[in-house]
């Protein structure tokens, strides 16, 4: 084809000086009868009243469906709840309640231990985040997933094992003939015990809030400033401080919202004491079912929600506009070398895992090995029966198994129905509504599971409207929760599996021709199916092992894992409490181990022990 | 095979969303397609060309104007017919293989979609993949491809489904010079072949240039010509065009107003003298081509700036004697700083 020369009428030339006519144009001018704004109007809500369909290809129910989803898990029952504390508050009933001793006294020793627990997590939690990334120490990779380990263990666990290494009745301690006298007091349980456990349970969370930052940002920051003529100390104190100092900020507030919600650790240490906190206070509260409960929790529940919500408002102002990822680039060479100093701090590093990881748990596997409580482990005495009890003789222990992978299955795999749909709805929206969903499938998740416990029972204690049948007592309340508080965890690895995906890969699709479903099937369910399996065993690892929700929201036959660890330690069985957590400690591990095992076909930030 | 017509088509991202900070993205964009024409969209970055081709894809809705192809209105402010509806094929800038797909897979999936499997599909698969030159490569993940070998399935994957409009977004983009010349041939034998109107998004003149049976030139949001390339080359309209398309130097010069805008060099020569005498007329933008301007007896002395040496001759930088400045080609090599008579033997008032 020559294209020299062409007629005119085929290409025009438009420097702004005349126009001819287009023919559609003219055909009825439909252009310009129609209202321009009707397009962008309806779109922005999706809420078209009449077809034609607009082109972000997402079918008419998608965000009907997510939103319903959403309303049904997270603005349901925390309305409630937040109704209910604000009719508490009207009536003066929550000034009597918190000026009462009992709820003032725990008020204080939820504060005491979540301050005491964030100060220790600060300490073990800087100190691992600056030697892993700043230092050129060996093993970062073991280390980093040893120091991790304590967050995926359950609370209620790290506590037996700690009590299991220390005190009179210690198998480890009395077989390396270390035990204090019989009938000594145990110092775990104490407001410091407790606060220490705390310590140690979030330590991690720390340590990734400031590793986070430090990987990623400061290593040609270091360089410069020692080309500048910075000492190593002066360099730590001018640039490393200062860049790291939000993620300490956040990881302090995350650390200290963990300890006032936790429930575990005060349940094991706490209650022998009699020291409550605010959550073991709702506990015995509901179980000592009285008139006014439902108010009195509520109440308390709010409480905690206040001092959580202030905690979580102090991380987000932190780490507002804060992205490293934008300066330099991050190298696996260390900033700082250390030279013979390098083995001492190795050293440091690994007798302080020996202590806070390793020990209480060959502690815990020493007392599920002993016959009896009070004798010392030899080779003689050692004896596999807690296991046989509780894998085959103990009915409650078998039913709390089949409970908990029933919940943790059925959680793992019923909310990628709700999280793919709302992960390819979010990533395909901005504005103002695709925020709010956001938010509102994050708020349960940092929410201690204590106040949505009892946001749930609060919901779910009368009949359902049209059935007559009431939720609370059965099996189901406690999945509907874990839906609630899963949220967040299922979504998070679909949503950066979505986010990471070239969305050309989708419109390429469309052009190919494929409808909605089609290119779900095809394209986009294929593309993001490591991160949906990476999610599926995420809500199983956390959901399995999950104490605080279900302790609430248990009855018989409906124990979970948890409750069962719980009650045989109460019962006081620690052997089979002990040999139940031991095994629960070899599931979190595989399940971890797993999904480090394929981390390398996963999207970047899923796992949350990785950066 | 219809008429692709954009009438009037404007896209208006938001405030907040639009880099140029509250302008529309697309403005006021009318366009008619020649039938089987290989348009070229030419501008810098962020012009809006991007949005025109998704629109026409029918990923982005206008604002106000209309789309159609022949007959069928395809979106307006009012509404879109789906991308999957359309018919149309595209390259991507970043080629978008589905890399759990084969090569083969990855081709056939338009086909397989609308419903073609068997040998129809294995013999329309194999023929899109020789036309490309994989048919070795059918088995293989995209991930296992060279960047070329990548384009060339995106490109097969066109080909297969015979669409009326294949849309190229900066396709050629994150290929070496080596691989662009080798392409650029492709897609002229793919354009032969298919007989499909394609438009070709490119911030890259000299690839429009040889590519496009026309060429279009976007700035701001804004059309500012539509052309042949031959014919943009020699007639840009407005000093934007003339700056973008090709080398050459753009003189401040008084000329007589409503003259020819074709200038011949007694014109220019009269224009360039007449500063110190009687000024001929107002000032007016003079587009003047590196190659129109060569060393000559009767010419103005003007003096060299800079000869930088380019392999098949010399690049000259000149100052003519009022300080503007001029690019020029030489065959030999000129001094710096020398002075020397140059005639400008063409020039384009734009």
């Amino acid at each position: 084809m020559t294209s020299g020369k062409l007629p005119a009428a085929l290409t025009r030339t438009l420097s702004g000086v005349e126009l001819p006519p287009v023919p559609h144009a003219t055909e009825g001018g439909i252009l310009k009868a129609r209202p321009p704004r009707h397009g962008r109007e309806g779109r922005r809500f999706g809420f078209r009243p009449q077809k034609p369909r607009a082109p972000s290809g997402e079918p008419a129910w998608l965000l009907p469906f997510v939103l319903g989803a959403v309303l049904l898990l997270s603005v349901l029952p925390l309305a409630r709840l937040a109704g209910a504390g604000v009719s508490g508050l009207v009536d003066g009933e929550a000034a009597r309640l918190i000026f009462e001793p009992a709820t003032f006294a725990a008020l204080r020793n939820t504060l005491v231990t979540a301050t005491g627990g964030m100060v220790v997590s600060l300490f073990l939690g800087s100190l691992f985040a600056f030697a892993l990334a700043l230092t050129d120490i060996r093993g970062k990779l073991i280390l980093s997933f040893a120091f991790m380990l304590p967050m995926m263990i359950p609370p209620q666990v790290t506590a037996l094992a700690w009590v299991e290494m220390s005190g009179p009745a210690s198998p480890l301690l009395k077989t390396l003939g270390l035990a204090p006298p019989l009938g000594s007091p145990q110092p775990l349980y104490s407001l410091s015990g407790i606060a220490l456990l705390l310590g140690v349970q979030h330590a991690p969370l720390v340590f990734l809030a400031l590793k986070a930052g430090l990987a990623a940002s400061p290593r040609d920051g270091i360089e410069a400033a020692r080309l500048s003529g910075a000492g190593p100390f002066r360099v730590f104190r001018d640039i490393v401080l200062p860049l790291s100092a939000p993620g300490l900020i956040a990881g302090g507030a995350i650390a200290f919202v963990s300890g006032i919600g936790n429930f575990g650790i005060p349940a094991i240490l706490g209650i022998p004491a009699g020291i409550e906190t605010l959550p073991t206070l709702i506990f015995s509260r509901l179980a000592s079912f009285g008139a006014a409960t439902f108010g009195e929790i509520a109440l308390i529940s709010t409480l905690i929600a206040a001092i959580s919500a202030a905690g979580l408002l102090v991380q987000q102002h932190a780490l507002a506009g804060r992205d490293y990822r934008l300066i330099g680039h991050s190298g696996a060479r260390a900033a700082f070398s250390l030279g013979r100093w390098r083995i001492a701090l190795e050293a440091l590093l690994v007798s302080l895992l020996a202590l806070v990881l390793v020990a209480p748990l060959l502690a815990l596997v020493a007392s599920s090995l002993v016959p009896a409580y009070g004798v010392p482990l030899t080779f003689d005495t050692m004896s596999l029966s807690a296991y046989a009890e509780i894998l085959f003789r103990q009915a409650i222990t078998l039913t709390a198994l089949k409970n908990s992978l029933f919940l943790a299955s059925a959680a793992a795999l019923g909310l990628l129905v709700v999280t793919v749909p709302a992960a390819y709805l979010l990533t395909r929206r901005e504005g103002a509504l695709a925020n709010l969903l956001a938010i509102l499938m994050e708020i349960p998740y940092a929410l201690p599971g204590i106040v949505l416990a009892v946001a749930f029972i609060l919901t779910f204690a009368a009949p359902l409207p049209v059935v007559g049948v009431s939720l609370y007592g059965t099996i189901w309340i406690i999945l509907a929760a874990y839906f609630s508080s899963f949220l967040a965890v299922s979504l998070k690895p679909v949503m950066s599996a979505f986010t990471q995906m070239d969305p050309a890969l989708e419109e390429a699709a469309r052009l190919a021709g494929a409808g909605f479903f089609r290119r779900m099937r095809d394209v986009l369910l294929p593309l993001i199916a490591p991160a949906a399996g990476a999610s599926v065993i995420l809500v199983f690892l956390i959901a399995a092992n999950e104490l605080t929700v279900s302790a609430l929201l248990w009855s018989a036959g409906t124990q979970t894992l948890g409750v069962a660890i719980f009650n045989l330690d109460d019962s006081g069985s620690s052997d089979l409490a002990s040999a139940l957590s031991v095994l629960v400690v070899l599931l979190v591990i595989a399940l971890m181990a797993a999904l480090e095992f394929f981390a390398k076909y996963l999207p970047e930030g899923v796992l949350p022990w990785r950066n | 095979m219809a008429q692709l017509i954009l009438n009037h088509l404007s896209k208006d991202f938001g405030s907040g969303k639009s880099p140029g900070n509250g302008r529309p993205a697309v403005a006021d964009v009318s366009l008619t397609l020649r039938r089987q024409g290989f348009l070229a969209l030419l501008g810098p970055s962020g012009c809006g060309k991007t949005t025109v081709l998704r629109m026409i894809a029918g990923f982005e809705q206008p604002s106000d104007g209309s789309i159609s192809y022949g007959e069928r209105r395809l979106s307006d402010a009012g509404g879109a017919l789906p991308p999957e509806k359309r018919n149309m094929a595209m390259v991507f800038q970043s080629y978008a293989l589905w890399p759990h797909m084969t090569v083969a897979q990855n081709v056939g999936y338009p086909l397989k979609v609308r419903g073609i499997s068997g040998a129809q599909w294995q013999k329309r698969v194999g023929e899109a993949l020789s036309l490309v030159k994989l048919t070795e490569l059918a088995e293989r993940r995209p991930a296992a491809l060279s960047g070329g070998q990548r384009q060339r399935v995106a490109l097969a994957r066109c080909l297969v489904t015979q669409p009326d409009v294949v849309l190229l977004d900066e396709p050629l983009a994150n290929l070496d010079q080596h691989l662009r010349k080798a392409m650029e041939e492709t897609f002229r034998t793919f354009h032969e072949r298919s007989g499909a109107t394609m438009v070709y998004v490119t911030h890259d003149q000299a690839e429009a240039m040889a590519l496009a049976t026309d060429v279009a030139v976007m700035s701001e949001g804004r059309l500012l010509q539509v052309a042949p390339p031959a014919e943009i080359y020699a007639r840009p309209e407005g000093r934007v065009v003339g700056g973008l398309i090709g080398r050459g130097s753009i003189l401040r010069l008084p000329l007589a107003e409503n003259g020819d805008r074709q200038l011949g060099w007694p014109v220019l020569r009269a224009s360039l003298g007449s500063r110190d005498g009687v000024p001929v007329g107002p000032l007016a933008d003079v587009l003047v081509r590196p190659e129109h301007v060569h060393r000559g007896t009767d010419g103005v002395l003007m003096r060299v700036l800079s000869s930088v040496f380019e392999g098949e001759r010399f690049a000259l930088d000149l100052a003519l004697p009022d300080g503007q400045r001029l690019k020029a080609f030489s065959s030999v090599a000129i001094a710096e700083g020398q002075t020397a008579p140059f005639v400008i033997a063409g020039g384009w008032r734009l």
